[in-house]
């Protein structure tokens, strides 16, 4: 018995260490205070969502290269303090405390998903110094507090996930003229739920009707029962807030039963494990919500593309793009605020007017979200064939 | 009664060292927040692997839903504390959540603890997923995202008292005649049951008083990291709990606070090695297991080491 118990312990850590992928090697720490400035990279290099942050942090990291190789921040060069929080919330709150007592950062970037994000808020305000995340989508409780106070340390990159909801029931409502949908939404996700409610409320208001709403949970894999519940329904489109594991399973299973109206989802989308689980012939009129689209002709995007092609040998999706503005959006306001003090560095966060980044142009909002406008990408055959940009209101 | 007095005394000391140097440290700032934070998770894994090993360790019930009782106290007390925002409220919060805990535990318990070895082990699994799942859906508990900005007055002073006190209690309960009890039951149920031993009672006892001390530490964690999601409590949360309890040494306390420190100092040391972290920290678990399957302790605890304490031999139950 007491065998068989160590025996499988020692499995699921050995089990553990190898799922768990492995980040890089640390940048250098340490230097003279004048000629350097130390931003702290706070980011889920292991664990559940070690995707995000991997790619979240190949984005800073180019930044930070482009802007040392052109001669830094006003002549400052950039030290990157690269730490992993093992898609841990108290593993965040931990280095983001050691990161801003113990390192000396001006700036803390990351982490990538909004709990992990959430963890770090409170030691930013008490240390007084700024955190930004370029993927931290929720609603609440990200840069306004619970009684409706802004969190004047925090601040984040990508518009919240409400907006992603509204603007895909406009989209479903004038330019796909759908009248009727049906909502499939992730149950175990705050995010889906969020998308969905926002959803509902948008595409009621522009006179839709909500034929049925369905839900699943995180890592389902057999979708058949509520497909085949809905297929009976008359619908204009399917909305499927929600991650791409169970989303590229879900219109797989939907297209093989003959559900061929159009799916709606968001920036969860994004992954090319969306092709692999669905096959490219089932992802037709597939169209979700992003920060950015690779289709998109402005030379900014295109140099940026062709850049993280030479240097990492892949192309960069939505989170290299927003790592590598976050990267560009930091430096940009070090070097408005002339100074490498927190506070300054705040003020100037805050009163960013007009960033010119490749997941769009955007100025900091009163409560430090951004304004800025977003992409509806469409897929044919699996591949990203149209690009709808929509501004905010 | 003599020797019983000088060892309490020279327990008591112990204690007002500890607290003092480490108090003293942070006065001065030798520790810093940083380092601090890994007291706080020595301390909560102190309490949880304390806690745990009375169930698994000394009553012999093999327990993975840890966590979910874990998950109700840090639950319970970060409501109460958003409610009441003072220390009041934070040890009424604590109280509470330990109680709820320990409620759920009997209530869980009754049944499932007729169950033996690899059932009971899966049952306790589905019971700690089915805490996590009612979390995920309610109303009050914000559900996927979890509660944030939780007040934080979880300092060392009530890491302390709370890591002492279970230690000092849970070491009391097994000396007295009710953990006598549970101790036979893990040596041989039948035996126990046939000497008149009601052994469902000793175990659903230990199991209740095991989720109000996990409780407890879930509280504690609540109030330090400011943060409470359901996914925190998952199922490798009560693995991380028992590797504790094992490394240690099943049916030692002193074995269990020994793993928790080691186990927290590496992980905190391998943080700047971010590639190799994990599979350094599983090798060391491996070796370790190789090398001293019986766990660090064994079954022995600090004071059987101390030999210059005179103590009576009847003093423990080996």
């Amino acid at each position: 018995m007491k065998k068989t118990l160590i025996l499988l312990l020692v499995m699921i850590m050995v089990i553990g260490s190898f799922t768990a992928c492995g980040g890089k090697k640390d940048a250098g720490n340490g230097g003279d205070a004048a000629t350097e400035v130390k931003i702290g990279i706070n980011y889920e290099l292991t664990g559940a969502v070690a995707t995000y942050g991997e790619a979240s942090v190949d984005g800073i990291l180019m930044a930070f290269d482009e802007i040392n190789a052109a001669g830094g921040i006003n002549g400052m060069k950039i030290v990157p303090v690269k730490v992993d929080n093992k898609s841990d919330a108290a593993e965040a709150t931990a280095l983001a405390t050691r990161l801003m007592t113990q390192e000396g950062v001006v700036a803390s970037l990351g982490p990538a998903t909004s709990g992990n994000f959430m963890a770090t808020i409170p030691v930013a305000m008490s240390s007084k110094v700024p955190v930004i995340s370029a993927s931290a989508t929720a609603d609440e409780g990200v840069t306004v507090d619970a009684k409706g106070n802004v969190n004047d340390y925090v601040f984040r990159l990508c518009f919240n996930d409400s907006f992603q909801g509204v603007t895909m029931a406009n989209f479903a409502a004038n330019n796909l003229s759908a009248k009727t949908a049906v909502i499939i939404q992730d149950n175990s996700s705050d995010y889906a739920k969020g998308l969905a409610k926002n959803f509902k409320e948008t595409f009621t208001a522009a006179g839709g009707t909500i034929v049925a709403e369905e839900g699943y949970v995180a890592k389902d894999k057999d979708f058949n029962a509520i497909l085949t519940s809905i297929k009976g329904k008359q619908f204009d489109v399917i909305f499927l807030p929600g991650y791409y594991q169970e989303a590229g399973l879900i219109i797989k299973q939907a297209r093989d039963l003959g559900i061929a109206q159009p799916v709606l989802g968001a920036d969860g989308f994004d992954s090319p494990v969306l092709l692999e689980l669905a096959g490219a012939a089932a992802l037709n009129d597939v169209y979700f919500s992003n920060h950015y689209s690779s289709l998109d002709q402005d030379p900014m995007v295109q140099d940026f593309i062709a850049a993280f092609k030479e240097k990492y040998g892949s192309d960069p999706n939505a989170f290299h793009a927003l790592g590598y503005d976050l990267g560009k959006y930091i430096a940009d306001a070090i070097s408005r605020a002339g100074s490498t003090d927190p506070t300054a560095i705040k003020d100037a966060l805050a009163s960013t007017k007009d960033f010119a980044g490749v997941t769009g142009t955007f100025s900091m909002g009163q409560d430090h979200n951004p304004i800025k406008s977003i992409v509806v990408i469409g897929l044919e055959n699996g591949v990203q064939t149209t690009s709808v940009k929509v501004d905010p209101k | 009664m003599r020797a019983i007095t000088k060892k309490n005394l020279l327990i008591l000391v112990t204690i007002l060292l500890t607290f003092g140097i480490v108090q003293t440290l942070l006065t001065v700032g030798i520790i810093n927040s940083f380092y601090e934070i890994t007291i706080a998770t020595i301390c909560i894994n102190i309490i949880l692997a304390v806690s745990l090993n009375l169930v698994t360790g000394f009553t012999g019930q093999f327990s993975l839903g840890h966590a979910g009782f874990m998950s109700i106290g840090a639950y319970v007390c970060a409501i109460v504390n958003l409610q009441m925002n003072s220390t009041v409220g934070f040890l009424v919060g604590t109280f509470a959540g330990a109680l709820v805990a320990a409620l759920v535990g009997i209530l869980v318990g009754i049944p499932t603890l007729r169950l033996r070895g690899d059932y009971l082990a899966i049952a306790t699994l589905g019971m700690a997923e089915i805490i996590r799942v009612v979390f995920l859906n309610m109303e009050i508990t914000n559900g996927a995202a979890g509660l944030n900005g939780i007040p934080r007055f979880t300092n060392w002073l009530w890491l302390f008292v709370f890591t002492a006190g279970t230690i000092i209690l849970i070491n009391n309960f097994i000396k007295s005649s009710h953990g006598r009890a549970c101790i036979s039951i893990r040596e041989d149920e039948i035996a126990a049951e046939s000497m008149g031993i009601n052994t469902t009672k000793y175990k659903v006892m230990a199991f209740a008083i095991g989720a109000f001390f996990a409780g407890i530490a879930g509280a504690l964690y609540s109030s330090y990291f400011f943060f409470v999601k359901p996914d925190l409590f998952g199922f490798l949360k009560s693995i991380d709990i028992l590797v504790i309890v094992v490394l240690g040494g099943m049916g030692s306390l002193t074995g269990s606070v020994i793993a928790a420190v080691v186990l927290a100092v590496i992980s905190t040391f391998l943080q700047s090695f971010t590639a190799v972290r994990m599979i350094v920290y599983a090798a060391l678990l491996v070796l370790i297991m190789i090398f001293r399957p019986q766990g660090i302790m064994g079954t022995r605890e600090i004071t059987d080491l101390l030999k210059f304490i005179p103590r009576k031999k009847d003093d423990r139950i080996e």
